[in-house]
Parts: C-alpha cells; sequence; structure tokens
C-alpha cells in the first residue's frame, strides 16, 4: 500500500479513537468538581436536592438497576426462545420472514416506544394488569404473601419501574435474538448431524446446540443489558420520574439517563452541572464494562469451541 | 412409550417457542396499527409545511422541524459517513494485527455509548465553549453515533470481496490505493450503503443526543450556528403538554418519524435479504 494512503486512513481512525478517548478525558474533567464536593455520596447518597446542594444519586443508580435488570428478566427467555425457533425449530419458510421482523423491533425509534408505552400499555397496566398482579399474586384469599406483597406494590398509575422494564425488554430484545442466533449457527453442522443421527428430536438437537452456544447467549445478554442501561427518552416517558429507592414495582421511579435528560437543562449551578455530567461518567463508565464483559464472554469459550 | 414423551416434548417446545415469537411480534404490530391510527389525521399540506403558531391554530405545522431534521441528518451524514468509511477502509487493509482488534474495541464500545452521553460530550466540548446551543452541535452529536456502525460494516463489506477481484486489480498494473478505490471500494458498496443507511436513519429517530446539542427552536432557521428543531425534540416536547391539539401534531410528527425510520429499515433489510438469497 502507498505509504500516503496507509498514513492517511490511519490517521482518521487514529481520529476516531481519539475522539473516544476525548469522551472519558472531557467527561472526568467535568466532574471533577461535583466528585470532589460529594465523594462517594454521589452514589450512596439517597437525598437528589440540588437547591439545598445536596447530590446523592442512589435513587437513579438503583433505578436504572431495578428497570434494566427487570428488562433482562423478561427478555432473555424470551430472547432464547425466539432465538431457537428462528434456527433450529421453525419450518424452513418461515425462519427469514420471522428474524426479519424481530430485527425491525429495533427499527423502531426509541421516543415512539416510550409514546406507545405511555398511551397503549400504561392504560393496560393501570386498569387490568396491576389490580390482578395485586389480587391474584401479592395477595392470596386476602392475605398477603410476603415477598411478592411487596414487590407488587405501589400506586396503581401504569407508569412506573414495571412499564419502564416492560418497555425496556421489548427494546433490547433484537439485540438478544441477534447475537444468540449468530452463536447458535456458529455451532458446528456435525454437531447437530451427529444428534439427529443418535435418533434425537428437534427439540433436544436444539437444546444441545443452545448448550454449546450458551457464552454467546451470555454475551447476547449482557448486550442488551448493556443497552437497556443507557436508554434515555423511552424510559423518562414511561418511569414517571420521582426517584423511588424500594423494589416496589408499580412505583414510578428515576434512571441515571432518565435524570439527565430532564435536568440537564434546567441546572444554572456549576456544580449542579458537574454533578449530572458525573452521572454520566457513571453510566458510560457503567456500559463499558457490561460490554467489556460481553466481548470477554465472547472471545474465549464460545470461539474455542466452534 | 418414552419415544411418546419424547414426541410430546418436542411438539410442545417447539409451540411455545413458536408462541414466544409471535408474542415478540406483539409490540410491532400494535406499535405501527396506533401511529397510523393517531398520526394520520393528523396529517395535511400546511402541516408539514407551515411553522407552528398558536396550540390550537389548525394551520400550525411542523415545517421547521421537518426542515431541521433534513439538515442534522445530512450534517450528521457528511461528517459521520465519510469517517467511518475511512475508519473501516484501515480496518480491512490494515486491521489484522493488535493495533486493528484495539481500534475494533473502540468502535464496539462507540457503538454501545448511550446516546445521551454521546449529547452531554458534545455539549462540554461544543456548547458550553460557544455559550450557546446550535445546529452544529447537533449534527456532531449525531455523526458520532454514525462513525462506528459505518466503519464496523464497511470493513465487513471490503473483507467480503474476493481477494481474486484486488489482485486483478494489482495484475494489470494498478497501485494498491487504485486497487483498494476503483475495485475494492465498488465491489462492496451495497454492503457500505446498507451500513451507512442504516445508521442515519437510526440518528434521524434519536432525541436523546439533540436535547442538549440542537435544543429547540418554533420558528425557520436559517444558520447552523442556532438552535434548531428536529422532529423528535418538538414530538419530546409537545407531549408533554396539556394540549389536546399539540398532542395531536406529536402523533402526526411521529408517524413522519415511524415512516422515515422504520421505513429505511424495511426497504434496507429486505432487498439485502432478497440479495442474498439469490446465488
Amino acid at each position: 500500500m502507498d505509504r500516503t494512503t496507509r498514513y492517511a486512513l490511519g490517521a482518521l481512525a487514529a481520529a476516531i479513537a481519539l475522539v473516544f478517548a476525548a469522551i472519558l478525558g472531557v467527561l472526568l474533567s467535568h466532574s471533577v468538581e461535583a466528585l470532589r464536593y460529594s465523594g462517594f455520596r454521589l452514589v450512596t447518597g439517597t437525598t437528589w436536592d440540588p437547591v439545598n446542594g445536596s447530590y446523592g444519586a442512589w435513587g437513579f443508580v438503583f433505578g436504572t438497576l431495578v428497570t434494566s435488570l427487570l428488562a433482562l428478566l423478561l427478555a432473555v427467555p424470551v430472547g432464547i426462545a425466539v432465538a431457537l425457533f428462528l434456527t433450529e425449530l421453525a419450518p424452513r419458510w418461515l425462519r427469514a420472514p420471522m428474524g426479519i421482523l424481530v430485527e425491525l423491533l429495533a427499527g423502531v425509534p426509541s421516543l415512539v416506544y416510550g409514546m406507545w408505552g405511555v398511551f397503549v400499555m400504561a392504560p393496560l397496566l393501570r386498569k387490568p394488569v396491576e389490580p390482578w398482579l395485586d389480587s391474584h399474586v401479592a395477595h392470596m384469599w386476602g392475605h398477603p404473601i410476603p415477598v411478592l406483597s411487596f414487590l407488587f406494590s405501589g400506586p396503581k398509575i401504569g407508569l412506573g419501574f414495571l412499564l419502564a422494564g416492560i418497555v425496556l425488554a421489548i427494546m433490547i430484545l433484537p439485540t438478544i435474538v441477534a447475537i444468540s442466533r449468530d452463536a447458535l449457527l456458529a455451532v458446528p453442522r456435525l454437531e447437530r448431524e451427529a444428534a439427529y443421527a443418535l435418533g434425537a428430536t428437534r427439540w433436544e438437537v436444539a437444546r444441545n446446540a443452545l448448550r454449546s452456544a450458551k457464552a454467546g447467549v451470555f454475551a447476547a445478554s449482557t448486550l442488551g443489558l448493556g443497552r437497556a442501561l443507557g436508554e434515555t427518552i423511552a424510559v423518562t416517558l414511561v418511569i414517571g420520574n420521582v426517584a423511588t429507592v424500594a423494589l416496589r414495582l408499580f412505583a414510578p421511579g428515576q434512571t441515571i439517563a432518565s435524570t439527565l435528560a430532564t435536568q440537564l437543562n434546567e441546572a444554572t449551578e456549576p456544580l449542579f452541572v458537574s454533578s449530572l455530567i458525573a452521572l454520566a461518567l457513571i453510566l458510560f463508565v457503567l456500559t463499558l464494562l457490561v460490554n467489556l464483559g460481553a466481548r470477554l464472554a465472547i472471545e474465549r469459550p464460545w470461539r474455542r469451541s466452534a | 412409550m418414552t419415544s411418546f414423551w419424547r414426541k410430546a416434548r418436542n411438539h410442545s417446545f417447539t409451540l411455545l417457542a413458536g408462541l414466544a415469537c409471535a408474542l415478540a411480534l406483539v409490540p410491532l404490530v400494535s406499535i405501527t396499527w396506533y401511529v397510523a391510527a393517531r398520526g394520520i389525521p393528523a396529517l395535511s399540506w400546511s402541516f408539514l409545511t407551515h411553522a407552528p403558531t398558536a396550540p390550537d391554530d389548525p394551520a400550525s405545522g411542523i415545517g421547521p422541524a421537518l426542515a431541521g431534521t433534513g439538515l442534522l441528518v445530512l450534517l450528521a451524514g457528511v461528517l459521520g459517513i465519510p469517517l467511518g468509511i475511512a475508519g473501516g477502509m484501515w480496518l480491512a487493509e490494515h486491521g489484522r494485527n493488535a493495533r486493528g482488534s484495539a481500534f475494533r474495541m473502540v468502535l464496539d464500545a462507540m457503538a454501545a455509548t448511550p446516546s445521551i452521553v454521546t449529547g452531554i460530550f458534545v455539549f462540554t466540548i461544543v456548547v458550553i465553549p460557544q455559550g450557546h446551543f446550535s445546529a452544529f452541535a447537533g449534527g456532531i452529536a449525531l455523526a458520532l453515533m454514525i462513525v462506528p456502525v459505518v466503519a464496523r460494516t464497511t470493513e465487513i463489506a471490503l473483507r467480503g470481496v474476493p481477494d481474486s477481484l484486488r489482485e486483478a486489480g494489482v495484475a494489470l498494473g494498478a497501485t494498491h490505493t487504485r486497487t483498494l478505490f476503483r475495485v475494492a471500494l465498488p465491489a462492496a458498496r451495497t454492503g457500505i450503503l446498507t451500513g451507512s443507511i442504516l445508521a442515519t436513519a437510526r440518528v434521524a429517530g434519536e432525541t436523546a443526543p439533540l436535547l442538549f446539542t440542537a435544543l429547540y427552536a418554533q420558528q425557520w432557521v436559517h444558520s447552523l450556528g442556532k438552535p434548531i428543531a428536529a422532529l423528535p425534540t418538538l414530538i419530546f416536547n409537545y407531549i408533554q403538554q396539556p394540549y389536546p391539539s399539540l398532542q395531536q401534531q406529536a402523533w402526526g410528527a411521529a408517524f413522519l418519524l415511524f415512516v422515515l425510520v422504520f421505513g429505511a429499515n424495511i426497504v434496507v433489510r429486505v432487498s439485502s435479504h432478497l440479495r442474498s438469497r439469490q446465488p
């Protein structure tokens, strides 16, 4: 390759990498003021009251973790089932069109998911779903069940942790399906043929393939988690935006991302701005770590076995 | 007997997986139907071309936001796509080493960065120093989201070009650079185009990176240095207003956005699938 082209392309690639490093550096430098002022209380403190100078974001961190884990809990089983259906179980003619439809879920803008959550899902939760969960799951014959009655409690207004978890689950489903499907497709054909030759049913073959692809499925779930952590607009619309630090699924909550979306434009005090940027930094580092985890899972056992 | 149970289990799990798949498609159908049902009645010529006036004025429109989205997406594409292609070219040509995998890792991390974080980054490096929000800042934020996606798809598309094609180029006496630009890139254009369209469509629907960069404006804007409206930010503003007429307009705008983003996804994914089926 001619030297000029090579250096030019290399310089542009380096510029991209530099921008990425700059995100970390710039966010860090703008966070210093807040980190110096609040220290660990920025994450562990439970009072967020910028007017009186107390910046404790535990409520937002808690909301981020609860909604993302709830989304994962809902999306992973469905995602695995869909991936198995699309690669192993469905009739061959159905696989491609179904696959495209599931992929298309990724093509709906986040904002539209949020609006659909507010106008379609929230009324459904408010009327039949939340009262039903309260009277049939949280209570049995009128008696509260210990853990469940706490879990399924809160104002039954539709907006809150539960709705945010459901909407996020739908949004991360295509990610989980796509990567699980790749992992399943990477399972050697020989392994499948051997199982069929031994007389295994389609489902038994699928189960074996899933076992071989489990690192890939783990990575898929982790990447889904990464998406859920940082999702902003849909969550801002459906979560109710009142920080709650209790695992009551019907209660409104707040996440790091929804706090940033609703408060940064109102922040005038430098310390307030710095605290919000520090929250952005925390969110950024969190997603980086999650993605690193997914990458490690993909690179090690999966590739060796494939 | 055992064979009966194994068959039964086979069928019931297949059914269960099929039901999961159907369940996954319920939101897709519901969203499409609901957005169309609420959005289409709001559409009219004046809605598309007029600037917003009073909330209840029937002649009020979303023209500036529509134009703003066009401008922001154009800006993001012009900035982001060439840079992404260059990054992908470097990866495909010189990326089979440790530096290449490090760069790949950076691109993946960039693609996974929450869009709100990208928005805040641009807020700190462009908006704070300049002292004002601007269309320019919004375009940069969107461009940063385009780059990693285009880079990775470019790399994959270039890797898919058969070596024999490049060898033919070199055998004809072309330099490597010439072969790359005149043989490999054109051969990979479908993949690169697909990735670029998907990446651009995705950022067209993004709200979070615009909140602190392009901000919002009610009226027509004739400068890149001023805040500008976009469809997503307009919808986000209107949907939280108490006026039914503004909510109606928000749904009209959401329908347009949906058609734009979702339509691009359908066209690209279906056509690339059909192409891959042909031998």
